[in-house]
């Protein structure tokens, strides 16, 4: 049988569309997704006290506004490799995370991680999920309410956090005697603060509004003083992988466009009563990239 | 795995002396704790083969409460559990005015613990000693305090001295468990290090070669003392 041209490149074109999908996933897959789906699992590292991004509810599972964003990044990952996989959850601390992001052991990170440049020697970042700033959380009787009033009082600090940084280099810069306690993760420092064993304690003030939410005696605490540093929060992915990268990217900017991140905020933050900041809604709307 | 190797991190000054302090909190912690963990351990060794039932029974309960729970949660049980069980004032104390409150409470944590195994050591060497000899001593009119003081106790001492330089490498070991309760010392330096320069397997790996040092060290200095107090005939080689 002899065709025009015009029929065979219709047919040609027929082929290709058919064949696409089939071609994509013979050929295409590289480094985390070929890991992904070959493994048929997708690895992620969840925090377990970070309210209200990652936390574990009652019955012990990691729950949360990271985990549900991450769900979407998962069902877009399934529809590249065309395949349904697993997940397995793996705890990370502040101190952790990056070590496992790094060496492969956890294939998305989903917390309340800090996008900055030095940890992007080490790992890549999706587009800011939310944006925040060291705070400092303390009993309302206290007297303290700005970083002057630490002088000869005791803050606990989350090792490995930015907000160790940023409380440390204000004490230095204003020179102030403050005794720092280091903990491992906000569960014990906010331990330390509700046993009196410190005055303070300091994170990312998002975060101090769920410890209080989660303490046994809300009314007893406050959050002060002035943002002491700028957080942008993103999901962490390996580094030098752009086709992964691009699958969660692609998720986020769906999530972003159709306005669904407006219900997945309210179900996490309206019980904190914190609305979404005007900065956080233009990084949504920058994030939202057309298809 | 997509990672940057840099090894230079490490001999940074800061860093470097980050390293130096971690490891002097570790050899502090290590040798205070030693010191406490053999008198008490002595003490309850001793008393664990006394012929008072009150006395060896106390001892007992004493090495099988704290050999039996892991370290890691007595170091949380003293630091944040005996504050909150003193009267109100007392736990202040300990909370704020006690003198390096990180390194005191790992300090008595790591050494109760380590007492409940010394003591199992001295008890074992205690009943290593042949019947004969404490039958022999007692013919003589000896009391029982002076069967221990010049019969037992010199002798077995003497011969656990080769089980005690693991219990004294432990120590150091264990001693890495005080960064749980904020203690920044070697471990939790070399953490730092690698939160702050993200050179994670760097740091640990330094912190990993200062560890093995130290352990050399510690078994070089044991296996002199081991020469020393040999007893001839008594332990396997001779030389």
């Amino acid at each position: 049988m002899t065709l025009k041209p015009t029929r065979r490149i219709l047919a040609a074109a027929a082929i290709a569309i058919g064949l696409s999908p089939a071609a994509l996933q013979a050929q295409d897959l590289t480094g985390t997704l070929a890991k992904i789906s070959e493994a048929g699992e997708i690895v992620i590292g969840h925090r377990e006290s970070s309210v209200p991004f990652a936390y574990l509810n009652d019955n012990q599972e990691p729950v949360g506004y990271s985990i549900d964003l991450c769900m979407k990044i998962v069902d877009e990952v399934e529809k590249t490799i065309g395949k349904d996989v697993n997940i397995r959850y793996v705890p990370v601390n502040p101190k952790t995370r990056i070590a496992l992001m790094a060496n492969g052991t956890i294939d998305l990170e989903c917390g309340s991680t800090t996008n900055n440049l030095t940890r992007q020697q080490q790992v890549e970042y999706l587009p800011t999920t939310f944006v925040t700033g060291t705070k400092i959380l303390t009993r309302k009787d206290s007297g303290i309410t700005s970083v002057s009033d630490l002088d000869g009082k005791a803050i606990a600090l989350a090792q490995g956090t930015t907000n160790e940084r940023a409380i440390k280099a204000a004490v230095e810069a204003q020179g102030l005697d403050v005794k720092i306690l280091p903990v491992r993760d906000h569960a014990e420092g906010m331990l330390s603060l509700e046993t009196d064993r410190v005055d303070a304690y300091s994170t990312d003030h998002i975060l101090l509004f769920g410890l209080i939410a989660k303490s046994k005696t809300p009314e007893e605490f406050a959050v002060v003083g002035d943002f002491l540093s700028f957080d942008p929060y993103a999901l962490m992915v390996p580094r030098d992988d752009s086709a992964f990268e691009l699958v969660g990217k692609t998720a986020l900017a769906n999530v972003f466009r159709s306005g669904e991140i407006k219900e997945i905020y309210a179900k996490w933050f309206d019980p904190l009563g914190v609305p979404a900041d005007p900065l956080l809604q233009a990084a949504f709307r920058l994030g939202a990239l057309p298809e | 795995m997509n990672y940057n190797w840099n090894w230079s991190v490490l001999f940074e000054p800061e860093y470097f002396g980050w390293l130096i302090s971690g490891l002097g909190w570790t050899i502090s912690v290590a040798l205070c704790a030693w010191v406490i963990a053999l008198v008490v351990g002595s003490l309850v060794g001793v008393g664990r083969t006394l012929p008072n039932r009150l006395v060896s029974t106390l001892c007992t309960a004493y090495v099988e409460l704290f050999r039996n729970i892991p370290l890691l949660v007595q170091m949380f049980i003293w630091y944040f559990a005996v504050p909150e069980m003193v009267p109100e004032e007392a736990g202040r104390w300990m909370k704020r005015d006690m003198p390096q409150p990180e390194f005191t409470t790992a300090v008595v944590a790591l050494g109760l613990y380590t007492a409940s195994r010394v003591a199992e050591q001295v008890r074992a060497g205690i009943e290593t000693v042949p019947h004969g000899l404490k039958s022999a001593a007692t013919a003589q009119g000896m009391s029982i305090a002076q069967v221990y003081r010049y019969v037992l106790l010199p002798i077995s001492f003497r011969l656990i001295v080769p089980p005690m330089t693991s219990e004294f490498l432990t120590v150091f070991k264990n001693s890495s468990l005080a960064l749980t309760i904020g203690l920044l010392e070697l471990t939790a330096q070399s953490q730092q290090i690698a939160e702050y320069t993200f050179q994670s397997f760097e740091a640990y790996t330094a912190a990993t070669v200062i560890y093995v040092l130290i352990a050399l060290c510690a078994t070089v200095i044991m296996s002199l003392l081991e020469r020393q107090t040999r007893i001839p005939g008594y332990s396997g080689k001779e030389n």
